[in-house]
């Protein structure tokens, strides 16, 4: 029976056939081609307007880069070149123009022959960032960024070398007070002594102090004053020290906001919107036309310094409304937490709240730098030489660069790109390098 | 035998203010109070005293003085024998045209351009990421420059479109003319105009008024009639059909109303060396608008595509499951989840445009900041009165944009228990 049912089957393959190529619509190029471009006829008429957009770009910008000179001394010339070397009514860019004032650009009217000081101050700004940035880093280093501010400082404006180390060395009057009044004792000495001490140090004993050391060991750098200042150079010092203040005060702001203490909470909500509902244009006019009234009768300090202060107030009330939101996004168990493990309020907020917090609002934190550094640009309306408006202005103003506009702001734009480009791309590196949770 | 004592007796030891956790928050209150009083004293004493040295006063009373200086673009009556206050009041209503422009603009090109983002196309998805993070990390003011400069440097002057074989040519179906000097644009005119209506402050135009009213009136009348075809379908589980009754109300009013008024829109014409008849908006205007406008454009745009991408994908194979159609399915599953997160950032993307505006002073568009903190700040001296009510003006505008949108993120937001 069963020989005769094995029989009724006709044929049995015995051998694997071999693998048969895939169809041409479905690897390679083709298939891309049809999955990403041509996948319907919303997405084919998509696919054929973008690369309208993109010959019409080309076709408009592609010669007038290809036509670029690097070498001439006047617009007139690079206009004389590109039409000897293209032909009348021929379009080129006049990148001579960059090769020519590049330094204005970078340095504004900074000294000439003092160049490296600014370069060196950059260059340190990352070795100082370098421990903060990366954790791969030994974290001692970080001690040595403390002494970066003093540094640049001396490097960008020079002058006698005691101002700012006696600024700095209020810090160490404070730790010291702090230590001393901790081995007294008695309670509240402590952190009394750390508050008020650098107070007292840097109101009353720091100047006369700096000045006794400079008469009897005189060390000078040379001085460059603010008016100096301008390009990046002028750009960088503003953003760099606007945001490296900023974020402590947001943080304190808050955490002001967020507090129980009705007065706190009433005085935090009023300063940060008050700052958050006025244009950045009327607190840099506060600083350059009001602090006069506002200060003690003939007092008058740095412009670039005044500008720092209200740029900082501006961004720490940003930067406070994003940690506040990073604060309220913490699960109410985490402050529960820490609570129970009998933790006081500023512990419970440095080892538990703020780190998970500030993890939170990152992209928001450096959205907002990003924002501040772009801000910088706005001191032109205070007098000060931003590399956007005022150096460009500059520029334009001799008579050899009359009429020149596309390249100035091109290559302006392109450096403040790669700075912003720069920073938003640092943002997502270390929030893809915090994430904690399930990948 | 241990006895437990009673509670320890409740004693105020001055100790306790410091170690206390109950009373420790009133003394941090009062120190703190104490010392903002202390530093708003000092402030002031020290305002009094400059004040004082200086031989000036506080007062508001330049506000009324003859301002004597023109103001190139105006919505209101002006001229230079208009107090100071006028020339506030042009400023402030020249803040919020160009705010109220680019909000609008920017919400449009950016919903567009944030879905764009979000296409399978791959052209498309890169050129939008492209024009995202070129816009959103370069300065506004270098976008604000760069369309001030194309329209002064690269425009036509108007003489251009003069003669037989012009160089230049009017668009839009010769209706605007971009020159270098202005932007010649047509202007909507009545025959048989209403008049206006003197407030005193400002003059309102009927017409406009009646529009409104008509405009009104037919939403109110459609919402009646959906609401009705609503109750029909809830008692007869059939809706009667009702778009051409919405049409009719909507587009009928208005189209009589406009034929009664006569409307018809003026050409600007070529006449000698300039264009008239149409209006002629300065270029400082459009250029802040398109700077500001293609500078916001990109941050709405992340937070279109952001607002979308919230949505999981289940939510629409859930409606799809419910057999809703796919325009329901954005109408009332997609969008209202969306909009819960997109509309609180795009407010402060509004509040950010009114505050960029203030920039107008790098083209010379003459907004608040350019004549109640420009010209008029420096005719006079008064800077701290100035600066205090500029700002002061400012925090108010601020202030009623972000209640009103408020109010609307209070209707699409997340409805909890």
């Amino acid at each position: 029976m069963s020989d005769t049912h094995a029989e009724t089957v006709a044929y049995v393959r015995e051998t694997m056939l071999p693998q048969a190529a895939p169809p041409v619509s479905e690897v390679g190029a083709v298939k891309w081609l049809r999955e990403n471009l041509f996948s319907g006829v919303l997405n084919t008429i998509l696919t054929l307007v973008g690369i309208a957009v993109v010959i019409w770009l080309a076709q408009a910008a592609l010669p007038w880069f290809l036509h670029g000179v690097w070498k001439a001394n006047s617009l007139p010339e690079c206009r004389q070149i590109i039409a000897e070397r293209w032909g009348e009514g021929a379009h080129g860019a006049c990148w001579a123009v960059i090769r020519e004032r590049w330094n204005q650009f970078l340095f504004g009217f900074y000294p000439s022959e003092l160049y490296w000081r600014p370069v060196l101050a950059l260059v340190l700004l990352f070795v100082a960032l370098a421990p903060i940035l990366f954790s791969q880093l030994p974290r001692k280093l970080i001690r040595g960024s403390a002494l970066y501010p003093a540094v640049a400082y001396i490097l960008l404006w020079g002058g006698s070398l005691w101002v700012p180390l006696m600024a700095m060395a209020g810090f160490v009057v404070g730790w010291a007070g702090a230590a001393l009044g901790r081995r007294t004792g008695l309670p509240l000495v402590a952190p009394l002594a750390a508050v008020l001490l650098p107070i007292l140090w840097w109101l009353f004993a720091a100047g006369p102090v700096a000045d006794q050391l400079d008469r009897l060991f005189p060390l000078w750098v040379r001085e460059v004053r603010s008016d100096a200042f301008g390009g990046f150079v002028l750009s960088i010092t503003i953003g760099v020290a606007a945001i490296s203040l900023s974020l402590p005060l947001g943080i304190v702001l808050a955490l002001g906001r967020r507090s129980d203490m009705l007065l706190v909470k009433a005085l935090s909500v009023g300063f940060i919107e008050f700052i958050r509902g006025v244009p950045l244009i009327t607190l840099l006019f506060t600083a350059s036309l009001l602090l006069n009234y506002f200060l003690p009768p003939g007092t008058n300090f740095d412009i670039i310094l005044r500008v720092i202060i209200m740029v900082t107030l501006f961004a720490a009330a940003y930067i406070a409304e994003v940690i506040r939101g990073g604060l309220a996004a913490l699960p109410r168990g985490q402050y529960e937490a820490a609570d129970s493990l009998g933790l006081d309020y500023w512990k419970s907020m440095r080892l538990i709240v703020l780190p998970q917090a500030l993890k939170i609002s990152i992209p928001g934190i450096v959205s907002t730098f990003i924002g501040l550094f772009k801000d910088t640009t706005l001191v032109i309306f205070v007098g000060l030489l931003d590399p956007l408006k005022g150096i460009t202005d500059a520029v334009r103003a001799s008579i050899e660069w009359k009429g020149i506009y596309w390249e100035p702001f091109m290559f302006v734009g392109a450096i403040f790109f790669i700075f912003n480009f720069g920073m938003s791309r640092y943002s997502m590196y270390l929030e893809g390098k915090l994430k904690r949770d399930h990948r | 035998m241990a006895t437990a004592t009673g509670a320890p007796k409740a004693s105020f030891r001055l100790s306790m203010l410091l170690y206390d956790t109950r009373y420790r928050s009133m003394t941090i209150q009062v120190v703190v109070l104490l010392l903002f009083m202390a530093g708003v004293a000092w402030l002031v004493d020290n305002t009094i005293r400059n004040l004082e040295t200086l031989g000036k006063d506080f007062s508001y009373g330049f506000l009324w003085n003859r301002a004597g200086y023109d103001i190139n673009q105006t919505l209101v009556q002006y001229s230079n024998d208009s107090t100071h206050a006028r020339a506030m009041l042009v400023g402030l209503l020249n803040t919020l045209l160009v705010a109220f422009m680019s909000c609008a603009a920017a919400t449009v090109l950016g919903l567009i351009i944030g879905v764009l983002r979000l296409s399978p196309n791959w052209i498309i998805g890169r050129l939008t990421t492209v024009y995202v993070e070129v816009f959103r990390n370069i300065p506004v003011l270098l976008w604000i420059l760069v369309a001030y400069a194309i329209f002064t440097e690269v425009m036509p002057p108007p003489n251009a479109f003069r003669g037989d074989t012009p160089t230049a040519s009017m668009i839009l179906f010769d209706s605007v003319a971009l020159t270098n000097r202005y932007t010649a644009v047509p202007d909507p005119l009545f025959s048989r105009s209403l008049g206006n209506i003197d407030l005193g402050l400002f003059l309102v135009s009927v017409d406009l008024l009646a529009i409104i009213v008509v405009i009104t009136g037919s939403i109110l009348a459609n919402r009646a009639i959906l609401a009705r075809a609503t109750r029909v379908q809830n008692a007869t589980g059939i809706r009667p059909v009702t778009w051409w009754k919405s049409l009719a109300v909507l587009v009928l009013p208005l189209l009589l109303l406009l034929v009664a008024l006569g409307f018809h829109v003026e050409r600007p014409q070529l006449r000698g060396f300039n264009f008239t008849g149409g209006i002629n908006v300065s270029n400082s205007l459009m250029a802040l608008w398109l700077g500001l406008t293609l500078y916001t454009t990109a941050f709405i745009a992340e937070i279109v595509r952001a607002g979308i991408a919230s949505v999981s994908h289940g939510q629409t194979e859930a409606a799809f499951a419910l057999g809703l159609r796919p325009g329901h399915t954005m109408r009332l599953v997609i969008l209202p989840q969306a909009l819960r997160v997109i509309v609180p950032p795009l407010i402060s993307q509004y509040l950010n445009i009114t505050k960029n505006s203030s920039l107008a002073i790098a083209v010379g568009y003459m907004d608040l900041r350019g004549t109640l903190g420009g010209i008029t700040l420096n005719q006079t001296g008064r800077e701290l009165e100035a600066v205090l009510l500029m700002m002061l003006i400012y925090l108010a505008i601020s202030l009623v944009i972000s209640g009103v949108m408020n109010l609307y993120n209070n209707s699409v937001k997340l409805k909890e228990r």
